[in-house]
């Protein structure tokens, strides 16, 4: 196990390189940020200086070059429009996105389990069939559509929910700031929560329903029934339980999916999260930012992945951790 | 099976608790407006860009302030003048207190003006309106002379833009200590309480302000970049006023009793580059798609031609939902420089054939157009109706747009043969536009830095130069209105039209536009009777 983990730590290393070069060679080639940024009254050698102040004036092996040492040293650069270290910029940004997250992932297991397990137990009953129905538009609708619509109904036309912004903030052991702790931090977080989940809710309501139905047929929950047990028992150990390694899988990736992509929801509800600003910095082509932003997501995805791969061999001891082929 | 169950019913209490209505604690002298784009920094001097100076506006005064409609006031200054033609005098006002209440003098201006070109890794600085400046001298604590090496009668106008921070706040103070909100301490009408990047700015009343006092005591602009987010946020009442309203939603904003849409003509020229250079123009072909052995739009009647083949109006009207003004010039009515009667160019389609047969082009030609997207009020979709009016000619065009960022690099590359852009005449005058779009381009002088398309006539080059060295007013105006009619008899660039800024408040708030685009707090008026409300 631990030889595993090494050696997956070692391909991590490669992947996080190979990913600074695309990233660098592709904002690279999109063009010049001062073009974007300077003011247009500016003439050509105010031009030229802002250019080199920020180093850009130089090749881009060059450029790449003192990107990688600072890198090593824990140094990203600083944002060129922001001016402030794009490390400390994005995370004082991700427990923002990190709490929206977290909700919408509780919100789509809360939902999603549970429904799905109905609606596998019972796959011709009017609410099996409903349940169904539903998870099909919590898939197709665009989030982008969905969120405009829970800040119709909710904010404009009921006035229940503010339609952006987060709550107030509490500092979390005294330094992380949460807004989960008031009442108006939650009512800030359940739209946009919502409408990040729902994507998720119908996904695991699908996975959870096809795996119920299939493990319902398998010899051991004939057995068990054989044995008496209850049907309690039957669903709440061992159908959920052989069930859950897909699901785990599913809910690890997309809660990284939900950290990094969050950014539709973050741009309709105003969430002051770090996908509005990755999206802030691609347009205006801030390399630091973008750069590290991709590499923390990439870090992210490689951590998810290795705690979801331990936890399969928790919950299935036939999994073992050992070198893979492939 | 049962654990399950108690932690759906546990979830199901929580999203019932959560959705019960709670007054929000919003007092009623509380003004929170939506803003459209990120302001990325409290440093007055580290950025030059709009956001940012829409905040440093209320934090911090100039020596020159403009008024509504671009014209220059007093500021922190009561009175300019020059003293020879390469030296002016400000006369600074008495008594100005910053909101650490230290007392306004001439050294605060001097550290201001010298901190401008020191500010470390800024991306757009300032120093186009303070390099002019070669010397300064303090003839008292409330009288400052600035020396130029040649005429220089922007002098005011440049000043205009610099805001003046405190010395004693602001000394070795970084860009951060701004953000923090340590060092952001100005003698403008609001304090800084707060700048949470990405998200709001809070401000609250400067009571012992010099002038007059804003109606809001506390202000929080938000910053909500989706248009149809803004707009929501606006009709479920969550702020108070946002800028940029989507033109689609207009009708309906104005339809509804409880909102108030206020517009007004901004210093914004849309317009279009030509392909200047003599050669084989990228974009361009021949009906049958063989290349072109000349760059048709060198010849004037070409020009002329596009020109004529665009109705104006109708773009006005319809794409923009009368929410601009056809034009045929570089600046709006009330600023510096504008030519009266120098009018948009008549829709022509017929007289467009004829001369475009007459250049030798009877049957037209093939042409991509390119412009901007997100960049400017409905900006792809002039782009598209300036296309299908050229085809209606007989120039086959299509349609290219891209994001600012990768278009202007192209763009500023001579990459394009015809091209859509705006430009804001941020001092007030004719001068901007002329200095950066139509003077040759030229990076000793530093001008024309913004020519894309690379015109050059020496002629016009020659009135801009004399130009801007005239101090006399009335010389310099006059100046500029010929160049101005030179290079649109030249078709330089070909104006479209001016957009108008567009501001959205609830019922009880109003707004008094400004040609600057700028969204000020202290310009929002509660209407008489409302105070109860809310």
């Amino acid at each position: 196990m631990l030889v595993y983990i090494i050696r997956r730590g070692l391909q991590s290393v490669v992947v996080l390189f190979l990913m600074s070069v695309l990233v660098f060679v592709g904002v690279y080639a999109i063009g010049n940020p001062i073009d974007i940024l300077i003011n247009p009254q500016a003439d050509q050698q105010d031009r030229e200086r802002a250019i080199a102040a920020l180093g850009l004036d130089k090749p881009l092996p060059e450029q790449y070059w003192t990107f990688f040492t600072g890198a090593l040293h824990g140094d990203f650069g600083k944002s060129f429009v922001h001016a402030t270290p794009a490390i400390s910029l994005i995370l004082e940004r991700m427990p923002a996105t990190l709490e929206l997250a977290f909700a919408a992932m509780l919100i789509a297991v809360v939902f999603g389990i549970p429904l799905g397990l109905w609606a596998g137990l019972r796959p011709n009953g009017i609410a099996g069939r409903t349940i169904m129905a539903g998870s099909i538009l919590g898939f197709s609708l665009p989030t982008f559509w969905v969120g405009l619509m829970l800040i119709m109904v909710f904010s404009v036309v009921l006035g229940w929910l503010p339609s952006n912004g987060r709550g107030p903030t509490v500092d979390l052991f005294g330094l992380i700031p949460v807004s989960f702790f008031s009442v108006d931090g939650w009512r800030h977080l359940m739209l946009p929560a919502t409408n990040l989940a729902l994507f998720n809710v119908a996904l695991l309501i699908r996975l959870t329903r096809a795996g119920a139905h299939e493990a319902l047929l398998q010899d051991y929950v004939k057995f068990a029934r054989a044995k008496g047990l209850t049907n309690r028992r039957i669903i709440g150990v061992h159908v959920l339980r052989n069930i859950l390694i897909p699901i785990v899988t599913v809910v690890g990736l997309q809660f990284g999916a939900l950290i990094a992509f969050a950014i539709v929801t973050e741009s309709v509800f105003a969430w002051p999260g770090m996908g509005k600003l990755l999206i802030d910095s691609i347009n205006v082509l801030d390399r630091p930012v973008i750069v590290a932003y991709l590499l923390i997501i990439v870090t992210m995805f490689i951590v998810i992945n290795l705690v979801v791969d331990v936890l399969y061999s928790a919950l299935d001891p036939r999994v073992r951790l050992t070198e893979s082929k492939g | 099976m049962y654990a399950l169950r108690k932690f759906v019913r546990l979830a199901i209490a929580i999203v019932i608790v959560s959705l019960l209505p709670f007054a929000s604690p919003s007092s009623a002298q509380e003004l929170k407006i939506a803003v459209a784009a990120d302001v990325t920094s409290a440093d007055p001097h580290f950025f030059n860009l709009f956001p940012n100076n829409n905040i440093a506006e209320h934090i911090f005064d100039k020596l020159v302030q403009m008024d509504p409609d671009s014209k220059m006031i007093p500021g922190l200054a009561t009175s300019w003048k020059t003293v020879d033609d390469k030296t002016w005098e400000f006369k600074l006002r008495k008594g100005v207190k910053f909101h650490d209440g230290s007392e306004l003098t001439a050294e605060d201006v001097v550290f201001s003006i010298d901190r401008v070109p020191n500010v470390p890794n800024s991306p757009g600085p300032f120093t186009a309106y303070t390099k002019a400046i070669i010397g300064k001298e303090i003839v008292d604590p409330y009288t400052i002379r600035f020396k130029y090496a040649a005429p220089y009668p922007l002098a005011p106008n440049d000043l205009s833009t610099i805001y003046i921070v405190s010395k004693k706040a602001a000394t070795g103070a970084t860009t951060e200590d701004f953000n923090s909100g340590k060092a952001a301490i100005g003698s403008g009408r609001y304090k800084l309480v707060r700048y949470v990047s990405g998200d709001r700015i809070e401000l609250i009343r400067n009571d012992n302000y010099w002038g007059e006092k804003s109606p809001w005591p506390k202000v929080t602009f938000k910053i909500i970049k989706n248009e149809a987010a803004r707009v929501a946020a606006l009709l479920s009442g969550d702020v108070d006023a946002i800028e940029q309203p989507p033109i689609a939603d207009l009708p309906r904003l104005k339809s509804d009793p409880k909102f108030t849409v206020t517009s007004k003509i901004s210093h914004r020229v849309i317009y279009f580059n030509f392909d200047h250079l003599q050669r084989v123009s990228p974009f361009i072909t021949a009906k049958d798609g063989k290349p072109l052995d000349k760059n048709p739009l060198t010849d004037l009647r070409v020009r002329r031609a596009i020109s004529k083949a665009i109705n104006r109006p109708a773009i006005a009207e319809r794409v923009m939902e009368s929410q601009a003004v056809p034009s045929g010039q570089l600046v709006s009515e009330k600023l510096f420089g504008h030519v009266l009667g120098l009018k948009a160019e008549a829709y022509d389609p017929e007289g467009a054939k004829k001369l475009l047969a007459e250049a030798g082009y009877p049957n037209g030609f093939n042409i991509t157009v390119h412009g901007p997207s997100g960049r400017y009020v409905n900006d792809e979709k002039i782009v598209q109706a300036v296309a299908q009016m050229l085809t209606r000619v007989g120039i086959n065009s299509k349609v290219e747009t891209a994001p600012m960022g990768p278009y202007s690099a192209r763009a500023s590359k001579q990459e394009f043969s015809f091209h859509m852009v705006g430009w804001g005449a941020s001092t007030g005058e004719a001068s901007s536009p002329l200095r950066s779009l139509l003077a040759t381009f030229n990076r000793d002088k530093g001008l024309g830095a913004v020519n894309w398309g690379r015109y050059s006539n020496p002629k016009v080059d020659y009135v801009i130069e004399q130009a801007l060295q005239q101090v006399d007013d009335e010389n310099r105006s006059q100046m500029l209105q010929q160049a101005t009619k030179m290079a649109m008899d030249d078709l330089g660039i070909m104006p479209i039209h001016f957009q108008y800024t567009i501001w959205a408040t609830r019922k009880g708030v109003q707004y008094v536009p400004r040609t600057d685009e700028y969204t000020l707090a202290f310009q929002f008026k509660q209407a008489p009777g409302e105070m109860a409300k809310r």
